[in-house]
C-alpha cells in the first residue's frame, strides 16, 4: 500500500500525536540528568521536578515584598495588551479590507499603500513608537496593531474580491445598495475569515508583545522572562514559556469554537 | 408595432473587449411575456449579450431599453437573473434567501416588525409554491443542485422583475432534474406571464421552452484575425406550436380563412 493511503486508526493517531511531546520531555529529562550529575548546582537545565516546584510557587505564592502573585499580574497585563492589539487590528482590517475589496475607488487609493505598509518591519519601528507614545501601554498595543493589521487587511480584501461576481450582481438585481451589499452579503461571508486571520496572527502578536515588554515594561510575561534572565533562573523562564504556550493554545481553541458556533452555514456543505 | 410588442428594445449593440469584437450590430424587439431562448457555440457572445441585457456591462455602442424606459447603467430590480451557480447566498437559510429579495431593497438591509413578519409569510408561500418549504431552515449548501436552482428562480421572482434573465440555469443538472425544472419553469411562466431570456447550450431545451429561439454566430470571419468581427443574431426562429410555422396565421389574418374556403368551393370536382 502506498504511504499516501495509509491512514492511522484513532488510537494509533492519538499515540503518534503524543509521541513528539513525550520524546521532547524524555530528551530534556536525560539532558538535565546528565548535567546535574556532573554539577548539582547547574542552572541551565533544571530537573523536571524543580520546574514543577517553581511553577507551583509562581502560581500560588505572593511576592515577598508586595504580597501579590506576580505571575497572575503578568498574565492579565499581557493578555490585556495582546487582546487590545488584536482587537483593534481585527476592527481596522475588517473595515479597511471590506472597503478595498468592495469599492474600486478605495482599492485604487489604498491597496498599493497597504501592500507597502505590510513590508515595513514592525520591530524596527519600536524605538519610534516608544519615543512617540511613551513607555506605557499605548506603544505596546500600537506595535501589535502595526505588526498584524496590514496582512490581515490584505487577506480580507482578497476574500471580499473572491466573493463570486454573480452574487454581487444578484444582490443588485434584488435592489441592494452598496451599503446593503457590504453588511448583508460581504460582511457575513468574510467574518469567518476574520476569525481565522485572528488565529493566524496571534503568533505574531505574541512575538511583538514579548519584544515590546522585553524592552520596556513594569509588568508582563515578556518583561518577567527578560528580568529573571539576569539570574539565569531557567526554572522560571521555562514555566513562563510553557504558560504562554498554553495561553496561546487556549486562545486559538476559543476562537475556533467561536467560529464553529457563529457560522453554521460554513459547515452545512460538509 | 404596438408598445407591448417592443417591450424590450435592443438597438445596434456592439461590444468589444480590448479591440476584440464580441458581438456586433445586434437589433432585437421582444414583446412583453415572450420567452426568448438564446443558443450558439461557446464563445459566440451569448453570455455577453445576457450581461448587456442585465446592465452588468455597458455596450461600446448601441442601447437597450425595457418598456421604453431609460438605459440602465447598473443592475437593478427591473431585471432579475438566475446564473448557472452562485445564484443564492450561502450564508442565508433557504427562507432568508427568499426574504432578502424584499429586504435588500430597504435602506439599511433589514426589515423589522410587521413588515418582516409579512415578508416571512410571503416567503413561506413562495417556498410552498416552489416545493422547498420542508427545507426552509437549511442552508443552500445542503440542497441538491435542482433545489438550489429552484430557490434561485423563486428568489428572482419574489423581487417581481419586468424581465427575467437565465444564464444556462439548468446546465449543471442531471437529465431527470432538468426535465422537472422545465415543467416547473413552464408552470411558473403560465402564472406570471413574465418576459424571459434564457441562454442555453441545449437546443432541445431552447425550442421546448422558448417562444423564439435566437442563434448567435459570426456572419463575417477573417481567417487572419478571428477576433476582428463579432457575432450577431443569425437566425430568429418562431418556436411556438412545436416549431411548425404558420399554425396561427388564420388567427392573425382571418380574411385568409374566407379566401381559403372560397378556393375550396370553386375547385373543380
Amino acid at each position: 500500500m502506498r504511504l499516501i493511503n495509509r491512514i492511522p486508526s484513532r488510537p494509533m493517531a492519538l499515540l503518534i500525536a503524543a509521541a513528539p511531546f513525550v520524546a521532547v520531555l524524555i530528551a530534556y529529562a536525560i539532558g538535565s540528568e546528565v548535567r546535574l550529575a556532573a554539577n548539582p548546582a547547574d542552572k541551565l537545565l533544571p530537573a523536571l521536578s524543580t520546574i514543577q516546584e517553581t511553577a507551583t510557587r509562581l502560581f500560588t505564592e505572593g511576592d515577598r515584598r508586595s504580597g501579590e502573585i506576580l505571575l497572575w499580574q503578568d498574565t492579565w497585563a499581557s493578555l490585556g495588551r495582546l487582546l487590545g492589539g488584536v482587537g483593534v487590528s481585527a476592527a481596522l482590517s475588517l473595515v479597511i479590507g471590506m472597503l478595498i475589496g468592495l469599492l474600486p475607488l478605495v482599492r485604487s487609493a489604498l491597496s498599493g499603500f497597504v501592500a507597502v505598509l505590510s513590508m515595513v518591519p514592525p520591530l524596527a519601528l519600536l524605538p519610534i513608537l516608544f519615543i512617540v507614545f511613551g513607555l506605557g501601554e499605548t506603544s505596546k498595543i500600537v506595535l501589535i496593531v502595526i505588526g498584524i493589521t496590514p496582512f490581515m487587511t490584505r487577506d480580507l480584501a482578497q476574500r471580499v474580491l473572491d466573493i463570486p461576481h454573480e452574487q454581487l450582481v444578484k444582490a443588485q438585481t434584488l435592489g441592494a445598495s452598496s451599503w446593503v451589499i457590504a453588511v448583508r452579503v460581504a460582511l457575513p461571508q468574510v467574518l469567518p475569515r476574520l476569525i481565522s486571520n485572528m488565529r493566524l496572527s496571534l503568533g505574531s502578536a505574541w512575538l511583538f508583545l514579548i519584544a515590546a515588554e522585553a524592552v520596556a515594561a513594569e509588568v508582563g510575561l515578556g518583561y518577567r522572562i527578560f528580568l529573571v534572565r539576569r539570574y539565569l533562573a531557567m526554572d522560571v523562564i521555562l514555566t513562563y514559556v510553557i504558560w504562554i504556550t498554553l495561553l496561546a493554545f487556549m486562545l486559538d481553541w476559543l476562537l475556533k469554537q467561536l467560529s464553529r458556533k457563529a457560522f453554521p452555514w460554513m459547515e452545512a456543505g460538509l | 408595432m404596438s408598445n407591448s410588442e417592443r417591450f424590450v428594445q435592443v438597438r445596434d449593440i456592439w461590444q468589444a473587449y480590448g479591440g476584440r469584437s464580441i458581438i456586433e450590430r445586434v437589433n432585437l424587439d421582444v414583446a412583453e411575456g415572450e420567452f426568448v431562448s438564446i443558443v450558439g457555440a461557446s464563445g459566440c457572445g451569448k453570455s455577453t449579450f445576457l450581461r448587456l441585457l442585465l446592465a452588468d456591462e455597458r455596450p461600446v455602442r448601441g442601447m437597450i431599453t425595457v418598456d421604453g424606459g431609460a438605459v440602465a447603467r447598473e443592475p437593478g430590480r427591473e431585471r432579475g437573473v438566475v446564473f448557472q451557480k452562485y445564484s443564492v447566498f450561502p450564508h442565508l437559510t433557504v427562507r432568508e434567501n427568499i426574504v432578502v429579495a424584499e429586504g435588500f431593497n430597504t435602506a439599511c438591509g433589514w426589515m423589522f416588525g410587521a413588515a418582516k413578519r409579512d415578508a416571512r409569510d410571503r416567503a413561506d408561500a413562495m417556498l410552498a409554491r416552489i416545493g422547498l418549504n420542508h427545507v426552509a431552515g437549511q442552508y443552500p449548501a445542503s440542497l441538491s443542485g435542482g433545489m438550489q436552482q429552484r430557490l434561485a428562480i423563486g428568489q428572482a421572482l419574489t423581487a417581481k422583475p419586468r424581465v427575467l434573465l437565465l444564464d444556462e440555469p439548468f446546465g449543471a443538472l442531471d437529465p431527470g432534474t432538468r426535465l422537472q425544472m422545465h415543467a416547473f419553469l413552464t408552470e411558473l411562466r403560465a402564472e406570471t406571464k413574465m418576459t424571459v431570456f434564457m441562454v442555453s447550450h441545449d437546443l432541445e431545451e431552447a425550442f421546448k421552452l422558448g417562444d423564439r429561439v435566437l442563434v448567435f454566430d459570426k456572419p463575417r470571419w477573417d481567417p487572419q484575425d478571428p477576433g476582428l468581427y463579432g457575432a450577431t443574431i443569425t437566425y430568429d426562429f418562431d418556436a411556438r406550436d412545436q416549431g411548425l410555422p404558420h399554425q396561427r396565421i388564420l388567427d392573425r389574418f382571418p380574411t385568409l380563412a374566407a379566401q381559403n374556403a372560397h378556393a375550396r368551393q370553386t375547385e373543380p370536382a
